[in-house]
């Protein structure tokens, strides 16, 4: 064999072929690229709506704004009103400015719907990710318990219960306030979290890469922040413009029962729910809050479907469980 | 002959981002004659597999056909309507996936599935399809063809799986089968009776075939004519006989240096003693160990027992046995990840700590461990510096500029080079993984080095490379290697000491000079009988052995009682091989044979 060793000179020609071709970029397709310019839009109206708003949420129009010059009408109706050049989207059932309480409610409801849902990603993967490593009680040696099964039953009790009851008992009980209401949707969507977060870290933790990292003897808090937290990151963001949407959508529900944000203060659920009796008049009051709703929430599906889309639907498989 | 498939001038190209075209397969052309099979062989990335689909009018997601033809009895596939593609795929082309476990669904029937295809296109009723799907078991030398059919896939070793994929292509009377690396994912002693079943089968049904593989050895066994793709281009074409005994291309002679020489003795690295200390580097003592602890701390699955290894510094030792032998078990017992119940591992004389978290980060050091897999045991997100430094500042403490250099010295030291710092694992090659996966292994300076299954997942080519790189290291560090594999060629040609290991037990010991020369035990017999030898012809000379008759792919047993080999050893003597638990036969320097039969019986 040493002779054809040597005969053969391996030349250059012959290289090791790469494994597979150069990755794919995420390019969104067009409707990815509508939900992006339609959340950007959101996230503009955030921070800027207040200040844009020809009126204050809880201002009430003065009767004179709508008195028509020469018509001789001295008290005319300010609830309900269509469009018109005094009020763009229409008045409400109180004579409020419709488009106002809609750029003063995007902070309320997006703001109180962000900072729930990043709580509820707080407490859910730092359990999940708990769970997830196996820690074990143990006693002269012997497994007594095991985290994960503390965790998980906890976790199955808490989703056991229909989300909108428990916050209604909760509410009723302590009152709404914002930081309640807060504190409230984060522990319960923290429960959903949980799971995928226990699920993805399980995945990575049985992976042979950790187990390098525990024959070469590393400690929990680096296998946990090194190894699997990066490898974790990418479905769990993609999972949380997912969360978002469940989130606005129960805050919105809340509101539309009354528990949620309290007048005068406004928020698109309970913008719904204050003017449903303008239906009946045909007025548009009611239509503006739940389009407001629907086009956010449409637009980060729209964006998390692409996603997943693109990374070969296994996100997308994992998140509805 | 008449010919069957032609294939002329075929182009096929992956669309690429900015919508441009990336040649794939560069204008291949070779004919398949009737009754004829060709092979494809080639390294990962060289288009085997997406020109064999190409029979099928098939291309993978993003890849797309970009001229020539492909003619099946002169009619061009790649421009074929859908309907009539249909009726083609499953009736006259049929395509034999690489692993049966994952082609097989596991809540269906097997004569179900085997059937299916040849009634859905109405070749046959229910009844005659299982009627021929009989047929084919008996020629597919299955076992219990009358029933069969109504057992699950779960319930069939894997090898019989592999035969039974066959008989579901075959089922319909195909004029073309493709095989896609049918055997490649199979020990030896299974791979040689699929190889077997397969080339009989297809002479009796008359069909010609398309066999896709890597391994040259295997090729020479079963194909007429050979074609040795490379980067997407035809090196060599010619009949079987005359590329594996004349090759002409510079590519295929290295694709022949790469195959392994049929492992005998002689091969073996020796030990330099200049290493050689009192206490062995590593020693396993009266290893049992297994899966599923039970309150007593005894195991449910006892995968080891008894196990004694030990492995001089600067030596190398080789761990074989057919998959489920537990030779991986055993490097796990060792670097701590699965505790044994019973026996010691030492290091140095002192004895280790069963678990790895009750072991200090000293003797963590000096045992490392080097995962099979590449592209699991390397985390995506980490850069290869990243990977490579942290051993170095975890045991070493070395920081900074101090810490960049050793890391470049060990990209130098498995032949990388140094740009690959900066590079994430998913922009390297499959062998290079292996070597970065080396590489941090080194980077701990260790004494013992335990290698599971290291090159089993690369091509051949990649494979030798690194055998070739592992010797060089342990020439420089004077590293103690265990080196784990189900290839016996690959363990002669590196190992100083061979511990052949069957259903948890060493049925052999001893240097791999002794080992591999007789007297044998009958299953190290099966083993080296079992590997393909680079020549046409070997097949046939190989199956008519006793030994492979007796013992070709049976279900491996872990018992308690006798001697694990006894259902598959031609040596076997009832009533008592069954019955007791074989003694150690001490046949000097070493070399220990576990078995009822005295030195004289054993086969030579």
């Amino acid at each position: 064999m040493s002779e054809t060793q040597q005969s053969i000179n391996p030349s250059r020609h012959f290289d090791e072929l790469p494994d597979a071709l150069p990755k794919r970029k995420i390019k969104l397709s067009w409707a990815g690229k509508i939900g992006i310019a339609v959340l950007v839009f959101w996230a503009i109206i955030v921070v800027i709506g207040p200040s844009i708003s020809p009126y204050h949420e809880a201002e009430f129009l003065d009767e004179s704004l709508f008195i028509v010059p020469g018509s001789g009408e001295k008290y005319p109706d300010t609830d309900f009103q269509p469009p018109s050049r005094i009020v763009l989207l229409g008045s409400d059932y109180m004579g409020r400015d419709t488009l106002s309480r809609i750029l003063f409610g995007a902070r309320t409801t997006i703001g109180i719907s962000f900072i729930a849902t990043i709580l509820a990603y707080l407490i859910g993967v730092t359990l999940g990710i708990a769970a997830a490593v196996g820690y074990r009680f143990q006693y002269r040696g012997f497994t007594i318990i095991e985290l994960d099964t503390v965790l998980s039953r906890l976790n199955d009790a808490l989703l056991s219960i229909p989300s909108i009851m428990l916050g209604l008992v909760m509410i009723a009980a302590l009152g709404s306030t914002i930081p309640l209401l807060i504190l409230l949707t984060g522990i319960i969507y923290a429960a959903s979290v949980f799971r995928i977060a226990r699920s993805l870290g399980q995945e990575v933790m049985v992976s042979d890469f950790v187990e390098a990292a525990r024959v070469r003897g590393e400690g929990l808090w680096w296998i946990i922040t090194r190894e699997i937290l990066p490898n974790v990151a990418m479905p769990l963001a993609t999972d949380f413009g997912l969360r978002f949407v469940w989130v606005i959508l129960f805050i919105s529900a809340l509101s539309f029962l009354g528990l949620g944000v309290q007048p005068p203060m406004s928020d698109w659920g309970s913008m719904v729910k204050e003017n449903l009796p303008g239906l009946i008049y045909g007025s548009v009051a009611p239509l503006i809050p739940s389009l407001a709703i629907a086009t956010l929430t449409i637009s980060v599906n729209m964006i998390v479907d692409d996603i997943s889309a693109q990374t070969g639907g296994k996100l997308a498989k994992r998140m509805i469980s | 002959m008449s010919i069957l498939l032609e294939v002329d001038d075929l182009k096929i190209s992956a669309r690429k981002d900015d919508d441009s075209l990336l040649p794939i397969v560069k204008g291949v052309s070779f004919k398949v004659a009737r009754g004829e099979v060709v092979a494809l062989i080639g390294e990962s990335g060289s288009g085997k597999t997406t020109i064999a689909l190409s029979a099928l009018g098939y291309t993978k997601p993003g890849l797309e056909f970009d001229g020539g033809e492909v003619r099946l009895e002169g009619e061009d596939v790649i421009t074929m309507r859908s309907d009539h593609l249909r009726s083609l795929r499953g009736r006259r082309v049929a395509y034999l996936a690489q692993s049966a476990a994952a082609t097989f669904n596991p809540a269906l029937t097997i004569g179900e599935q085997v059937t299916e295809s040849s009634v859905l296109h109405g070749i046959f009723s229910q009844e005659q399809a299982h009627e021929r799907a009989k047929v084919l078991y008996q020629a597919l030398e299955l076992p219990d063809p009358e029933r069969l059919g109504r057992r699950y896939p779960h319930q069939v070793s894997g090898g019989q799986l592999q035969r039974l994929m066959a008989a579901m292509a075959l089922c319909g009377k195909p004029d073309l089968l493709v095989l896609d690396e049918p055997t490649t994912a199979l020990d030896v002693t299974t791979q040689i009776e699929v190889l077997k079943s397969f080339k009989s089968v297809i002479k009796q049904e008359g069909s010609s075939a398309i066999y896709v593989t890597h391994d040259l050895s295997v090729v020479a066994q079963i194909a007429d004519h050979i074609v040795v793709l490379y980067a997407g281009e035809v090196q060599e074409y010619g009949t079987a006989e005359q590329v594996v005994s004349h090759p002409t291309h510079d590519y295929t002679r290295r694709l022949m240096h790469a195959v392994r020489p049929p492992p005998a003795a002689g091969q073996g690295d020796k030990t330099s003693s200049e290493h050689k200390r009192q206490a062995p580097a590593l020693e396993v003592r009266n290893i049992t160990a297994g899966y599923g602890r039970k309150r007593d701390g005894t195991t449910t699955i006892t995968v080891l027992r008894s196990v004694n290894v030990s492995i001089e510094r600067g030596q190398s030792i080789g761990v074989i046995g057919e998959s489920g032998c537990g030779k991986s078990t055993l490097a796990r017992v060792m670097a701590g990840l699965l505790p044994a119940t019973e026996g010691q591992v030492l290091l140095d004389g002192q004895e280790l700590k069963p678990a790895l978290v009750q072991r200090s980060r000293n003797e963590l050091q000096k045992v490392q461990f080097v995962f099979q897999m590449a592209d699991t045991a390397l985390n995506p997100k980490q850069r290869v510096d990243h990977i490579l430094g942290r051993p170095l500042e975890f045991y070493l403490g070395l920081k900074g500029k101090e810490k960049r250099q050793r890391v470049g010295e060990l990209l130098d030291m498995v032949e990388l080079p140094q740009e690959f710092a900066g590079r994430y694992p998913e922009e390297l090659s499959g062998g290079q993984k292996q070597r970065v996966n080396l590489a941090r292994a080194l980077a701990a300076s260790p004494e013992v080095l335990l290698c599971d299954e290291v090159i089993s997942a690369l091509d051949s080519i990649v494979g030798a490379n690194v055998i070739d790189l592992l010797r060089r290291l342990r020439q420089q560090t004077g590293v103690s290697f265990v080196f784990i594999s189900h290839d016996l060629s690959t363990v002669a040609s590196f190992a100083d000491e061979i511990v052949v290991l069957y259903a948890g037990r060493v049925v052999e010991k001893g240097s791999t000079d002794r080992v591999l020369s007789p007297p044998y035990h009958p299953y190290t017999r099966l083993l080296i009988s079992s590997v393909p030898e680079l020549r046409v012809g070997w097949l046939e000379e190989a199956m008519r052995t006793q030994e492979a008759q007796a013992g070709i792919d049976r279900l491996v047993t872990l018992t308690e009682i006798g001697c694990p080999f006894f259902d598959r050893c031609p040596l076997a003597i009832k009533d008592t091989c069954d019955q007791e638990v074989p003694p150690i036969r001490d046949l000097g320097q070493g070399h220990l044979i576990s078995c009822h039969r005295p030195e004289s019986e054993f086969l030579h």
